[in-house]
C-alpha cells in the first residue's frame, strides 16, 4: 500500500517564469493597438448631443476638428462662461476659423484635399448662432462637408 | 519513493501569446466618432433661384425658446418624423410629375413628389444646438423610414434595410465585389427620396 501514500512535506515546484515576458509583450502590444491618442487637451466642455441617425465618420487623416462649447471649469476665471470656439490647443473668435481650415487643409496629402471633412464638436448647450457663424465661415472657404459630431443614443436623451 | 513532479513545458506558452495577440489585433476596433453629415450650399448665390412651389416645401423652424414649428404650427418633437414621412411621401403630382411608388395620401396641397420635396430646417441664434440636432435626427429618420420601406419591396433578397444596407457598404471588410453590386441599389434609393433638407441662415432674434 505504500504505492499510494502521498510523499508528505515535500517542497512545491517552483513555477516556471518563462512565459511571463510573452504575457507582458501580449498585454503591451494589447494597449498599444488599442489606445487612441488624444491630440487635442480639451478645454471646452463637451457633452456631444444624442442622436441616432448617423454615419461614422471618415479616416482620421481626411477630418479636421473644430470643438465648441463653454470653457471648462478651470478656464472660466479668465475666458467667461460663455461659449467658445477651441481650434488645436487654444481658444479662437469666429473669424480664425477660416484660416484654421485653410492651414489644416495645407498640411493634408494634396490627395485628399478635397475629400475632407470638417467635424463640429459642440456642446449640446451651446446656442445655434455660433454654429451658424462656424458654418458662414466655412462656406467662405468652401469647406462644405461637415459632420454635426453626436453621441450614439435616442434624442429623448437631449432633454434631460 | 520521493518523485519531483515534472516541469510543465513553456515552450509553447509563447505560441499562445502570440495567438492571444493577433486575436486582439483583429477584434479591436479603434473607437471612431459618428454623427449626422450634411453638406453646406456654396458661398455664391444664385443668380435666378428656381421657383418652388409653396406645397413642396415643408417648413421647420425652431423658435429662440426651443418650440418646433412646423408649418407654422406648434409641434411636439415626436410627431416630427411622422409629419416628415407624411410630407416627404405624398405623391400628389399629376402626370410627369407623379409618383408611382408613394404611398401617401395624395394630398393636392402637399409636395408633388419626393424629389420635388425640399424639407427648409429654420433655427434662431438663440435655439440650443441639442435640439436643432434632435430635429435633424428626426429628419434625417424620416428620410431613412422612407428608403428601408422601398428598399425591402425592391430588393427583398437583400434581407436588409436600407440603413443596414449603406452601413454594410461603407463597411471596410465588404469586398470590393459586393460593393459593386450594392452601389447601384443604394444609388436608386436615393434618387428615389432624395434627401433635400435645407438649412437656412438663421434670423435674428428680435427684442
Amino acid at each position: 500500500m505504500s504505492k499510494f501514500k502521498k510523499k508528505k512535506g515535500g517542497e512545491l515546484p517552483a513555477i516556471s517564469t518563462a512565459s511571463l515576458p510573452d504575457i507582458v509583450f501580449m498585454l503591451l502590444f494589447f494597449f498599444m493597438v488599442a489606445t487612441v491618442m488624444r491630440d487635442n487637451t480639451l478645454m471646452v466642455t463637451n457633452t456631444l448631443p444624442a442622436a441616432d441617425q448617423i454615419k461614422k465618420l471618415d479616416k482620421k487623416d481626411r477630418v479636421i476638428y473644430i470643438y465648441a462649447g463653454k470653457p471648462s471649469a478651470r478656464y472660466q476665471d479668465k475666458y467667461g462662461d460663455q461659449p467658445r470656439i477651441q481650434l488645436n490647443d487654444k481658444f479662437s473668435v469666429v473669424s480664425d476659423v477660416g484660416a484654421y481650415v485653410l492651414a489644416e487643409r495645407a498640411t493634408k496629402r494634396e490627395e485628399l484635399q478635397n475629400v475632407l471633412t470638417t467635424a463640429l464638436k459642440v456642446d449640446g448647450e451651446t446656442n445655434m448662432g455660433l454654429i451658424s457663424d462656424i458654418k458662414q465661415e466655412l462656406r467662405k472657404v468652401n469647406a462644405l462637408k461637415i459632420n454635426y459630431t453626436t453621441r450614439i443614443g435616442d434624442y429623448t436623451q437631449n432633454y434631460r | 519513493m520521493a518523485r519531483k513532479s515534472p516541469e510543465v513545458n513553456a515552450g509553447s506558452m509563447a505560441d499562445i501569446a502570440f495567438l492571444l495577440l493577433i486575436f486582439f489585433l483583429v477584434t479591436t476596433t479603434i473607437e471612431t466618432d459618428s454623427g449626422i453629415n450634411r453638406k453646406l450650399p456654396p458661398m455664391d448665390e444664385l443668380i435666378d433661384p428656381p421657383i418652388i412651389k409653396e406645397r413642396n416645401i415643408f417648413k421647420v423652424v425652431v423658435n429662440k425658446n426651443n418650440d418646433i414649428l412646423v408649418e407654422e404650427k406648434l409641434m411636439n418633437l415626436r410627431d416630427v418624423r411622422a409629419a416628415a414621412v407624411k410630407f416627404l411621401d405624398n405623391g400628389g403630382g399629376i402626370g410627369e410629375e407623379a409618383c408611382d411608388y408613394c404611398k401617401g395620401e395624395k394630398d393636392p396641397s402637399s409636395s408633388d413628389n419626393p424629389d420635388k420635396a425640399i424639407i427648409s430646417l429654420k433655427n434662431d441664434r438663440e435655439t440650443d444646438y441639442k435640439v436643432y440636432i434632435s430635429v435633424q435626427n428626426e429628419l434625417v429618420a424620416a428620410y431613412n423610414q422612407l428608403r428601408n420601406r422601398e428598399f425591402m419591396v425592391l430588393y427583398p433578397n437583400e434581407r436588409k434595410t436600407y440603413v443596414e444596407a449603406d452601413k454594410f457598404y461603407s463597411d471596410p471588410r465588404t469586398s470590393p465585389k459586393v460593393k459593386a453590386l450594392l452601389k447601384p441599389k443604394l444609388a436608386v434609393l436615393k434618387k428615389m427620396y432624395p434627401q433635400k433638407l435645407s438649412e437656412a441662415e438663421p434670423s435674428k432674434t428680435k427684442n
